[in-house]
């Protein structure tokens, strides 16, 4: 009997990512809840700029490559085009959280059923290191090479929070894939997010603390402990919106 | 005893099975290297694997698939 297997959604390829880097779990997250949703066929996937930029080369459903922040907007259009479909977007924080927030908040706002898969690793990875909205208070980086100052750059943007001040959302939640039992939340709840779009709820994004253990300067295992002692207090997993989550039981 | 295949061609050594493994089956090669320039993992007591695939579920890149 297989216990564990690469899901049929992902292709069969070697990802590009660096050593231990966690782009790679939640890629295989999103293609078992494909799977298991047994919507590979009408799932339309949008790209964007950043480390994940190749997300295209991933996945076995249709992929769509965004300009830079803008995959909620090409994700509306797709799925206002073609209701019946599935739409997810694969964003960084760079890209979700900076040149695309005005596209993350209004698509939030507007409530469209489309599912934002949201990649929080608190530095622009694939540009080699520089400060994001997201990377914390004192953190060190390219840009910020004696560390974060907020009186100088201002707070870290928490997207969930924000997020879960609006109307519109249907299901806000953030989650971590920093140790198997973190793994396995993240899956249930990137799984509500597609059910959601299935169900016609409406917009529902799941920020996933991932890690770069590159550009943190960091192994892979030094990388998965950070994220646990420093960004996940900074950050506090949970689900912040569920607007059906009495009748979903 | 569970039974582990890996796609070694493609581990890029980050460790990352060995460390969550809770019965010390995999360890990095230190003596192969693999087409990509790693240390690609290798079970050294695959007896005592008991399938629990919390290694595959920690692999970054799909390598090891688990079966009972
Ligand atoms: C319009 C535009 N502005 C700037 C860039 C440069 N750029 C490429 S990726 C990136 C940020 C990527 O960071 P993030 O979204 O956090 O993704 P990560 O690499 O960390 O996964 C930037 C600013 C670009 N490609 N296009
Ligand atoms: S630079 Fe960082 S986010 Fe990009 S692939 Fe490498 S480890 Fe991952
Ligand atoms: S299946 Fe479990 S026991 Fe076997 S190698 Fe993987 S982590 Fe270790
Ligand atoms: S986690 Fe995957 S890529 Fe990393 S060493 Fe283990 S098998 Fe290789
Ligand atoms: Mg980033």
């Amino acid at each position: 009997m297989v216990i564990f297997d690469k899901p049929h959604a992902l292709a069969d390829v070697p990802l590009h990512y660096c050593p231990g880097c966690t782009h790679g779990i939640i890629h295989r997250l999103v293609a078992e809840v494909i799977d298991e949703l047994g919507i590979e066929g009408k799932t339309v996937g949008i790209a964007p700029v950043g480390c994940s930029v190749m997300a295209y080369n991933y996945f076995n459903c249709d992929m769509i490559e965004a300009a830079h922040g803008r995959a909620p907007a090409v994700a509306t259009g797709v799925k206002r085009a073609l209701p019946e479909n599935i739409v997810f977007t694969y964003q960084g924080d760079g890209d979700l959280a900076s040149i695309g927030m005005a596209e993350t908040v209004h698509s939030a706002a507007r409530n469209e059923n489309i599912t934002v898969i949201f990649i929080n690793n608190a530095i622009y990875g694939m540009t080699g290191g520089q400060m994001a909205p997201t990377s914390l208070p004192g953190q060190i980086t390219q840009t910020s090479p004696y560390g974060r100052d907020v009186n100088h750059c201002g707070y870290p943007i928490k997207i969930c929070e924000m997020l879960s001040t609006l109307d519109g959302p249907e299901y806000v939640a953030r989650v971590a894939v920093n140790n198997v039992k973190n793994v396995r939340a993240a899956k249930k709840a990137i799984k509500k997010a597609f059910e959601n779009q299935v169900n016609g709820l409406g917009f529902s994004l799941v920020e996933v603390i991932s890690s770069c253990p590159t550009n943190w300067g960091l192994t892979p295992e030094k990388a998965l402990e950070w994220v646990e002692s420093k960004m996940i207090p900074y950050y506090p997993l949970g689900v912040y919106k569920d607007r059906h989550a009495d009748s979903n039981e | 005893m569970a039974k582990l295949t890996f796609k070694t061609d493609n581990c890029k050594g980050c460790g990352l099975c060995v460390n969550a493994c809770p019965k010390g089956v995999l360890s990095l090669a230190a003596d192969k290297i693999n087409k990509k320039g790693h240390h690609p993992v290798e079970a050294v007591a695959p007896e005592k694997c008991i399938g629990c695939a919390f290694c595959a579920t920690m692999c970054p890149d799909c390598i090891i698939k688990v079966e009972k």
